[in-house]
């Protein structure tokens, strides 16, 4: 790879810039706007220069905004906390339930089973709303609407198809002989799945999770309908920084900012974990 | 002989059964092994050698028949309470762990003293030739170096049975003779009861007591190589053992005075007088009167005179020459040990004893008899 001409290599840093500058700009752009106040954010020309302020993220963290209509009380730290419940809550529910079920599908053949794993993949094809509807008189009468429980469970919706497909791709790359191999040498099925199975396909599993981890943590129409207030997550709480007074644009910056810290921070640490695992563990043969 | 150490009563292997095809790999599959006896599968690719060890292992299910072992019958069971080692051909190393954790984990469930476990490691390690590898991982090593330690970890267990799916397939030539003596060395003087899957005959025959050889998922002969060779059960063992393969020539046995003659396509005609053949054998193939007549190919004399035939190719393999002749409509092998001159298309004569003839009943393809005795 070292054989390449400067002008290659020039192209090559200039097209990295521009991938690097169009998806990179937007979350620059609100990192900054997270610091200023909304008349710095609207003036006109647009400025670069700023007298950077914490008050949007101290309306945020202390939960009182003042307008110019008056204060009003926003909830944005509970919705954050419900995003994080909602979320790892779904995504644990969904390891617990799908992995099993992933490597039942990737090692046996029964019957309508390949009919089951699709049946649970079409959960991906129907549009939300449709579904929406029903459930929420279903989860009415049930004493679900509005709880948790019934927001996980909802979410599953999103994380079980996606777990149980990337999960058993996984499953079906590693070759049986190696679990049969252990299972000779005087092991149970449950111990070769836990001993085995599962830490040669952790990789796949913590990315197939992480990807569930983020579809669930952007969610919004189903919070939207199935919560309120108080359980309601972020993605449906900025929907309070539209005010009467106008939209407070350095408060949603700075929430936007708040809720993708956390996704960030766990595709970082996957993503190091993802690579050690692939680098140390690549099945062969 | 004392017990078996391994039964298989007439197993079954159904694949698919209420499928649109379900696939018959096993079909009422007999067998015994007595303790510390090496057993071979021996057949060409799809015939049930392997559907039948992982029937015996225990990852497939029979579909009927029984299976035991030390006088337990293990059919039902769990492979883990089985008490059998595996070597698979996909070598199945578990990939984070290196090769002496691989070979040392079959020993783990076994609460051996540390010190022992490592005794054991480095001697199995060093007859086959991994001992420099053992710190490295599974994905580093050659497909020969993960055979072996494969075979390493299925060796150093203690088992009453060892499994071993084609355990040298990917090793070359000079190491596999090499480790074929020391494996059975290895095996003989731990008195080991064995099973090994193989395609290849010099292997069957240099490392097993018996050889099952199997085909179409049927057993056609389970016996010992020399008795495979001198008396094979029927047509398909005649032709399948033996490298060149045995000639077959279809024929018409047909009394001939008080002798016989096999006459052979194209009108040729092998003919014995009295004193020749035996006169049980001249009964049994009169009897069946179409035959097959199968002679090995070093059975054949190359000469001037006896039955014409002409020379189609030569080759001089370094130690012995193949000479391929069209006789009777058909293509016949000659294995000579001296070397022979002959060129294409000249005339030579062949002459073939009747102790030398192997005749099988042209319709079941079973062996009428070898030589001067009956099948």
């Amino acid at each position: 790879m070292d054989h390449q001409s400067t002008l290659e290599r020039v192209v090559r840093g200039v097209l990295i810039a521009l991938v690097l500058l169009f998806f990179m700009f937007p979350i620059v752009w609100i990192l900054m706007m997270s610091f200023q106040t909304n008349e710095q954010i609207l003036r006109i020309p647009p400025s670069l220069a700023f007298e950077p302020t914490l008050e949007n993220y101290q309306a945020l963290i202390t939960g009182r905004l003042e307008t110019q209509a008056g204060t009003l009380d926003i909830r944005f730290m509970s919705n954050l906390w419900n995003s994080l419940v909602l979320s790892v809550c779904s995504v644990a529910l969904a390891l617990v339930l799908g992995v099993p079920a992933a490597y039942a599908f990737a090692r046996f053949r029964f019957r309508l089973g390949e009919d089951i794993a699709f049946t649970l993949l079409s959960f991906r094809f129907a549009p939300p709303l449709l579904v929406l509807l029903p459930l929420t008189l279903y989860f009415q009468e049930l004493g679900l609407a509005d709880t948790y429980i019934g927001l996980i469970w909802v979410y599953q919706l999103i994380c079980l198809p996606l777990i149980l497909w990337i999960v058993r791709g996984y499953f079906e790359d590693v070759s049986p002989d190696i679990e049969h191999a252990y299972r000779t040498a005087g092991h149970g099925w449950l111990t070769t799945f836990r001993r085995i199975s599962i830490p040669l396909t952790a990789p796949g599993i913590a990315a197939a999770g992480l990807l569930a981890f983020i579809f669930a943590w952007n969610n919004f129409i189903f919070a939207l309908v199935l919560a309120s207030a108080d359980k309601q997550p972020v993605t449906v709480g900025a929907l309070a920084f539209v005010t009467a007074s106008g939209i407070q644009y350095g408060q949603i910056a700075a929430a936007i900012v708040l809720s993708i810290t956390p996704t960030l921070a766990l595709a970082l640490y996957a993503q190091r974990y993802l690579v050690e695992g692939l680098s140390l563990g690549a099945v062969k043969g | 002989m004392s017990a078996a150490a391994l039964v298989l009563d007439r197993i079954d292997k159904v694949y698919n059964p209420e499928g649109a095809r379900p696939v018959h790999a096993v079909r009422a599959m007999s067998l015994e092994l007595a303790p510390g006896e090496i057993g071979a599968l021996l057949g060409s690719s799809g015939c049930g050698k392997t559907s039948t060890l992982r029937m015996i292992a225990g990852f497939e299910a029979v579909t009927g028949g029984a299976i035991a072992l030390t006088g337990r019958a293990i059919h039902a069971e769990p492979p883990a309470r089985r008490n059998v080692a595996m070597a698979f051909e996909g070598y199945s190393l578990y990939p984070p762990l290196s090769v002496r954790d691989n070979i040392a984990f079959a020993l783990k469930s076994r609460r051996l003293d540390p010190a022992e476990a490592a005794r054991r490691i480095a001697e199995i390690a060093e007859l086959l030739e991994i001992d420099d590898l053992l710190g490295r991982r599974p994905s580093s090593l050659s497909g020969g170096q993960q055979q072996r330690a494969g075979l390493a970890r299925a060796l150093v267990r203690d088992a009453d049975l060892y499994l071993l799916d084609e355990p040298m397939g990917q090793l070359e030539p000079r190491l596999r003779a090499v480790l074929r003596g020391r494996l059975k060395h290895y095996i003989k003087t731990r008195g080991l009861t064995v099973i090994l899957v193989t395609h290849d005959q010099t292997e069957a025959n240099a490392l097993a007591d018996r050889i099952a050889v199997m085909e179409d998922g049927a057993l056609q002969q389970f016996a010992s190589p020399a008795t495979l060779r001198d008396r094979p059960a029927n047509r398909f063992v005649g032709a399948f053992i033996g490298e060149p393969p045995m000639n077959l020539l279809p024929a018409e046995a047909r009394a001939d005075g008080a002798g016989i003659g096999f006459v052979l396509p194209g009108g040729a005609r092998l003919a014995y007088g009295p004193g020749e053949m035996a006169s049980q054998v001249r009964e049994a193939a009169l009897a069946c009167g179409a035959v097959i007549v199968g002679v090995r190919p070093h059975a054949i004399r190359l000469s001037g005179t006896g039955l014409p035939a002409r020379v189609a190719a030569n080759q001089w393999i370094g130690d012995q020459s193949h000479v391929a002749v069209s006789f009777a409509d058909r293509a016949v092998v000659v294995v000579e040990h001296e070397r022979v001159t002959a060129r294409s298309g000249d005339a030579v004569g062949l002459s073939i004893d009747a102790g030398d003839l192997h005749v099988f009943d042209a319709g079941n393809g079973a062996a009428v008899s070898h030589g001067e005795v009956l099948a």
